[in-house]
C-alpha cells in the first residue's frame, strides 16, 4: 500500500486550476493557428488571430483566458494499491478549487441550488468523477467547463436500426442549433453507446483528448473525420459569424451497450478549451 | 473589410438608424454591465413602477460577468456571455429606451422585433476573448446588486471597444447571412 496525503491532491488541483485558466495547450494554439491559414472569411480569421493575441495577453498578464473560468469537473483515476490519507479525498478536491478560484482572482460560478440558486462564492462544489484503476498512482485531470458551451450539449438515445447515420445526423443538428452561442469554433465531444449516464461522461472524457489526434481504432478515426468535414461545411464559423471553422476537432469515445439501445451524447466545447493532467 | 464607425455611448436614434449587420463599431464611452440575475430585478423594479439603478435611455447594456480583478486592474477578465438568457427581459428595456446590447449569440424574434420598433442594435462581441477584452476597459464600479457577485451591476468606461453588428434595428441578422454564404 502506498500512501498519499490528501494534501497533494488539494495542491495539484488549487495549481491545475490557475493554470488551465490562463494557459491553452500548444495543440489548441496550432491549431488556431492552422484554421486561421484555412479561413475563407476575413472576419473569421481576424476571430480566430483575436483568439492568438487573447492568448497570448493571458499568459502575460495572468488575466484568466475568459471571464466564465467554469465549474471544476475533476477526473480522479485512484490506484487501487493507494492509500489516501490525511482526509476526505472530495473535500481536499474542493479545497484546492476554493484555493485556486481565490488565489488565481477567477471567477465564482456556481450556485448551492440550481433552482434557488445562491452562489456558494468560492466556485465549490467541483464536480468529481473517481475511477478505481490498478497500480499505486493518483491520476488527476481537471477542466474547467465554461456554461455557454455546456448548455448547447445534449443527448439523445436512438434505437440500434438509426445506426451511424442517425448518429451522425444527431451530432450535425445539435452544432447546427447551437449556431453561434456555445462560442464556435467548438470541440466535439461524442459519446456512443453504453447507458444514459455512460454515453454523457464519454462525451466529456472524449474533449480530454489532444486536439489533432484520431481514435485508435480506424472505423471512429474515420467517423471523427467525416463529422469534422460535415460540420465545417455548416458555415456557422467563428463566433457564428460565417466561415469554413465551425468546430476545431470532433472526438468520439465509445462503449458497448444494450442490445436494444444506441444511446450518443454531443457534448460541445467552446475553444477556450481548458483542461490539464498530473499524476501523483 | 469595410471601415469601422467610432461612436460614443448614449446612443441616438440616428446613431442606430445608421447601422448595418456586419458593421464593424469601435466603442467608446459608458456602459452598464447585466447578466440575467440583475436583468430580472431590473424587470421587476420596472413592473412595480419603481425607479432604476440607472436609466436606460439611450444606453447599453454588456451581458458580462467579469472575474475579479486582480491588484493594479479594475477589471479582471470581461468577455460577453450568452445573451438568449436575457431574451425574456430584453424587449421590456428596450422599450424604456435601451439603445444597445452587446454579447454573443442569438436573439429570439420578440427581441429583434423590438429592436426594431424602438431603434435598437445588438452588437457581437467575440467570445472567449476577456483577457484581451480587458484592456479596453478603464473604469468599473458596482452600481447595485453588489449581492450578486460577478453578476452585480457595474457601471464601466470603456475606450475602443470592437463589435460588430449582429441584429440591427431593421430587422437583419447577421448569424443567417454569414452562415448562408458560408454553407455548402
Ligand atoms: S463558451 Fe467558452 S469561451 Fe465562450 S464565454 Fe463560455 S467559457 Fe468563455
Amino acid at each position: 500500500m502506498r500512501e498519499v496525503d490528501v494534501s497533494l491532491i488539494t495542491d495539484a488541483v488549487k495549481r491545475m486550476s490557475m493554470e488551465a485558466n490562463t494557459r491553452l495547450g500548444e495543440d489548441v494554439i496550432a491549431t488556431y493557428a492552422a484554421c486561421a491559414m484555412r479561413e475563407e472569411s476575413e472576419t473569421g480569421r481576424s476571430i480566430l488571430e483575436q483568439l492568438q493575441r487573447n492568448a497570448e495577453i493571458s499568459g502575460e498578464t495572468g488575466l484568466p483566458l475568459c471571464q466564465d473560468t467554469g465549474v471544476a469537473v475533476v477526473f480522479v483515476e485512484l490506484g487501487q494499491d493507494v492509500h489516501l490519507t490525511g482526509g476526505a479525498l472530495r473535500e481536499a478536491v474542493n479545497e484546492g478549487v476554493r484555493q485556486g478560484y481565490r488565489e488565481g482572482y477567477l471567477r465564482k460560478s456556481i450556485v448551492e441550488d440550481p433552482l434557488r440558486r445562491k452562489n456558494t462564492g468560492d466556485n465549490t462544489p467541483a464536480v468529481l468523477h473517481v475511477e478505481l484503476v490498478p497500480g499505486d498512482k493518483v491520476k488527476i485531470t481537471i477542466a474547467t467547463k465554461g456554461g455557454g458551451s455546456e448548455n448547447m450539449s445534449g443527448i439523445k438515445m436512438l434505437k440500434p436500426a438509426d445506426g451511424v447515420d442517425g448518429v451522425k445526423d444527431f451530432v450535425i443538428e445539435r452544432v447546427r442549433e447551437a449556431g453561434p452561442n456555445p462560442c464556435p469554433p467548438t470541440i466535439v465531444g461524442v459519446g456512443i453507446g453504453g447507458t444514459f449516464e455512460v454515453a454523457a461522461i464519454l462525451s466529456k472524457k472524449a474533449l480530454l483528448r489532444p486536439l489533432g489526434e484520431r481514435h485508435p481504432d480506424p472505423y471512429y478515426a474515420a467517423l471523427e473525420e467525416d463529422l469534422l468535414e460535415k460540420i465545417n461545411r455548416l458555415g456557422i464559423g467563428p463566433m457564428g459569424l460565417g466561415g469554413s471553422t465551425t468546430s476545431l476537432d470532433v472526438k468520439v469515445e465509445v462503449h458497448p451497450c444494450h442490445i436494444a439501445s444506441l444511446p450518443v451524447a454531443v457534448n460541445i466545447q467552446c475553444h477556450s478549451t481548458r483542461h490539464l493532467e498530473t499524476e501523483i | 473589410m469595410s471601415d469601422a464607425i467610432r461612436m460614443t455611448t448614449p446612443l441616438s436614434d440616428a446613431d442606430v438608424e445608421k447601422l448595418k449587420i456586419g458593421d464593424r463599431v469601435i466603442l467608446s464611452g459608458v456602459l452598464y454591465t447585466a447578466r440575467d440575475a440583475a436583468h430580472a430585478r431590473l424587470v421587476d423594479l420596472i413592473e412595480k413602477g419603481e425607479e432604476l439603478p440607472f436609466d436606460p435611455q439611450g444606453q447599453v447594456i454588456y451581458f458580462v460577468g467579469p472575474t475579479p480583478p486582480p491588484p493594479g486592474r479594475v477589471i479582471g477578465s470581461a468577455g460577453p456571455t450568452t445573451s438568449y438568457r436575457m431574451d425574456t427581459y430584453s424587449p421590456i428595456l428596450i422599450s424604456k429606451g435601451l439603445k444597445g446590447m452587446i454579447g454573443k449569440g442569438k436573439r429570439s424574434k420578440e427581441v429583434v422585433d423590438s429592436m426594431k420598433e424602438h431603434k435598437a442594435v445588438y452588437f457581437g462581441a467575440t467570445g472567449g476573448t476577456g483577457a484581451l477584452i480587458s484592456g479596453c476597459i478603464k473604469e468599473a464600479e458596482v452600481i447595485a446588486y453588489e449581492d450578486l457577485g460577478p453578476e452585480a451591476i457595474r457601471r464601466l468606461v470603456v475606450e475602443d471597444f470592437p463589435l460588430i453588428v449582429v441584429n440591427d434595428a431593421h430587422g437583419g441578422d447577421l448569424y443567417e447571412k454569414g452562415r448562408a454564404r458560408y454553407a455548402k
